[in-house]
């Protein structure tokens, strides 16, 4: 080592210290800032609160009043169970058609891969849009199509909103899930399908023992990524809420925190409950990761 | 210069063999019969349907007057007139939209290009450098991966309304310039990618840390580069939640919070279907194409971020 112990301080602080600077600013500061909102309150003084207003602590009370909120509550299990069904969904759908275009037993992958990638591209407002279009009786060729047939769709209706707005999302992001699960079938060792066929491998366990078990750190990061996703869900309800009188101003837990915020102007009320999403996010992608790694085989 | 391109090489040379499997394996599979083959094609071709479908409408919609939108099937062209639509977007409100699209160019392009070049130096300082409180850092960036960014929108926009930032181009930049993935996809490439003995030779020759990231360091970094440029300039291309709490001057706005607004409001204005359809059209082709033409380069950096996720 050449390099004098400061310059080698004075390296590391300028490689590393914008980005600090930025993350500090941006990422860290912004939430300890929300803890502080969270557990502080607005006391008013004179009789009508004329007297000016000023912050106090309150504990744990904007937290209880956020949980003891129905409508907060009912968003907070609706995003969950929107996850339970469209993460496994989309997952199986992304892992499906990666498998299917790694098989190479069919004419045009390099034009299915583009195809399905496409909607990435989208803006989740944008694609909201569209599906939007699609879901509106008189516009939606779908619908017209479901008529046809004697069928009575209804996209927007209170039983199946939810479903349609998981369906935007699969239609976006499954692509991009497929596509980092293709990177990592493409990473796969020649060597062990060459193995594999000399001992007689069938094309089907040729995927359940060698690719399946192979691609899952690729399995896992997108599903830990498609769970913090799924439960910040905010854009498409927000843009279909015109559509559909069964999306309230509290459908999900970030469009509650937005209104809280904005419509009510209770900051510390909306803080709790953007804290609150982020510990469920986080206690479910944890959780998660916990789930595969202890019960997962070693590979 | 010539360890750098043994680098270089040595790197293509490890991609190429990882990607042998699709050409090595066509011919040795047995059960490829043209049954099959028929089968996985129809498979794929239906999930292509539902994938383009969407797009397939919202061309033929935007080549339609606000009448037939209405009146005519979704599947079929009835009086093409999409330059006429299109003129129209690009004019209404004095060219409102035009400016929207600058934003958006400026946000993504401004955003993605600081993110990545900070997400690089971080990466590669905590994959080469030894230092106390290195592991610690890298733990609380990668923490950082799994807090949903919505969340920090609405204390983010409280700390910018207390420095007067909200409501400016910085309420937006400011947050985009920071990938905390890039971080993590950094310092795994610059692992694998950066040869310490290439480091040392060129200490010995005299050349300054900087110079060496700059000219050395980021060069053999480029693939890791080009991905997290892509994944943050779509990430900040597609963001909607941080402009709408930040902005309310409309000659500020992206173009997703442009476009949301023409469509909330049309409703009352029956014309604003026909512009969002048409603005909706004009701003998904130029993404879809540079996602298509440039998608080699998505796969550079994704498998060595999965590799160890």
């Amino acid at each position: 080592m050449t390099t004098t112990r400061s310059r080698h301080r004075l390296t590391i602080t300028g490689l590393l210290g914008p980005f600090i600077v930025l993350f500090t600013l941006t990422m860290v500061l912004p939430l300890v800032y929300a803890i502080y909102e969270s557990v502080t309150g607005i006391q008013r003084s004179g009789a009508f609160g004329q007297g000016g207003s000023s912050p106090v602590f309150v504990g744990l009370d904007n937290y209880i009043t956020a949980l003891g909120a129905s409508a907060f509550v009912a968003s907070l299990g609706r995003v969950l169970l929107f996850a339970v069904v469209q993460v496994p969904v989309m997952i199986i759908l992304a892992t499906a058609l990666a498998l299917l275009l790694d098989a190479a037993s069919a004419w045009g992958v390099r034009f299915f891969r583009s195809a399905y990638f496409l909607p990435y591209g989208v803006p989740g407002v944008i694609a909201s849009i569209l599906w939007g279009f699609l879901y509106t009786p008189g516009l939606s060729p779908l619908v017209n199509f479901g008529s046809a047939l004697g069928l009575n769709l209804d996209f927007l209706g209170g039983g199946s909103i939810l479903w349609s707005i998981a369906n935007i999302v699969t239609w976006q992001y499954a692509g991009y899930n497929m596509l980092v699960i293709v990177a990592q079938l493409k990473s796969i060792d020649a060597d062990l399908f060459e193995a594999a066929s000399i001992d007689g491998a069938n094309a089907w366990q040729v995927i359940t023992r060698i690719k399946l078990p192979l691609i899952r750190p690729a399995i896992v990061l997108t599903t830990v990524f498609t769970i913090i996703g799924t439960i910040q869900l905010f854009a498409e309800p927000l843009v279909l809420k015109p559509l559909s009188s069964a999306i309230t101003s509290s459908f999900t837990p970030n469009l509650s925190a937005y209104n809280e915020a904005f419509a009510n102007n209770n900051y510390n009320l909306a803080a709790a409950e953007s804290v609150l999403l982020a510990l469920v996010a986080c206690a479910f992608s944890f959780g998660f990761l916990k789930l595969v790694t202890r019960g997962g085989s070693s590979s | 210069m010539t360890t750098t391109e043994r680098a270089y090489t040595g790197k293509k040379g490890k991609n190429q063999s990882s990607k042998q499997p699709s050409t090595v394996q066509k011919p040795r599979k047995i059960q490829r019969s043209p049954g099959w083959r028929i089968l996985v094609t129809a498979a794929l071709a239906v999930a292509a349907v539902y994938f383009l479908f969407p797009v397939y409408w919202l061309t033929i919609a935007a080549t339609k007057s606000t009448s037939s939108l209405f009146g005519s099937s979704g599947l079929a062209l009835d009086n093409p007139q999409l330059l006429t639509n299109l003129v129209n977007v690009v004019t209404y409100d004095g060219g409102i939209f035009g400016r929207w699209a600058l934003n958006s160019v400026l946000y993504s392009g401004v955003g993605a290009v600081v993110a990545t070049i900070c997400s690089l130096a971080a990466g590669y300082c905590l994959a080469k450098f030894t230092f106390r409180g290195r592991e610690v850092w890298f733990n609380i960036i990668l923490a950082g991966v799994m807090i949903p960014g919505t969340a920090l929108a609405l204390p983010l926009f409280l700390l910018m309304s207390q420095v007067g930032l909200v409501n400016t181009y910085w309420s937006v930049l400011l947050p985009s310039l920071v990938s905390p993935f890039g971080v993590y996809l950094g310092r795994i490439y610059a692992q694998a990618a950066v040869p310490d003995s290439l480091l040392e030779a060129s200490r010995l020759d005299g050349a300054g840390e900087f110079r060496i990231f700059f000219t050395l360091v980021l060069r053999l970094m480029m693939p890791a580069a080009v991905t997290i440029f892509l994944f943050q300039f779509i990430g900040i291309w597609n963001n909607f939640f941080l402009p709408l709490v930040m902005l309310s001057d409309q000659s500020l706005y992206p173009i997703t919070l442009g476009l949301v607004q023409w469509q909330s409001v049309s409703d009352r204005h029956p014309e604003l279907y026909q512009l969002a359809i048409g603005g909706a059209f004009l701003s998904v082709i130029p993404i879809m194409i540079a996602i298509v033409s440039l998608q080699r380069f998505w796969k550079a950096g994704l498998t060595e971020g999965s590799v160890k996720g």
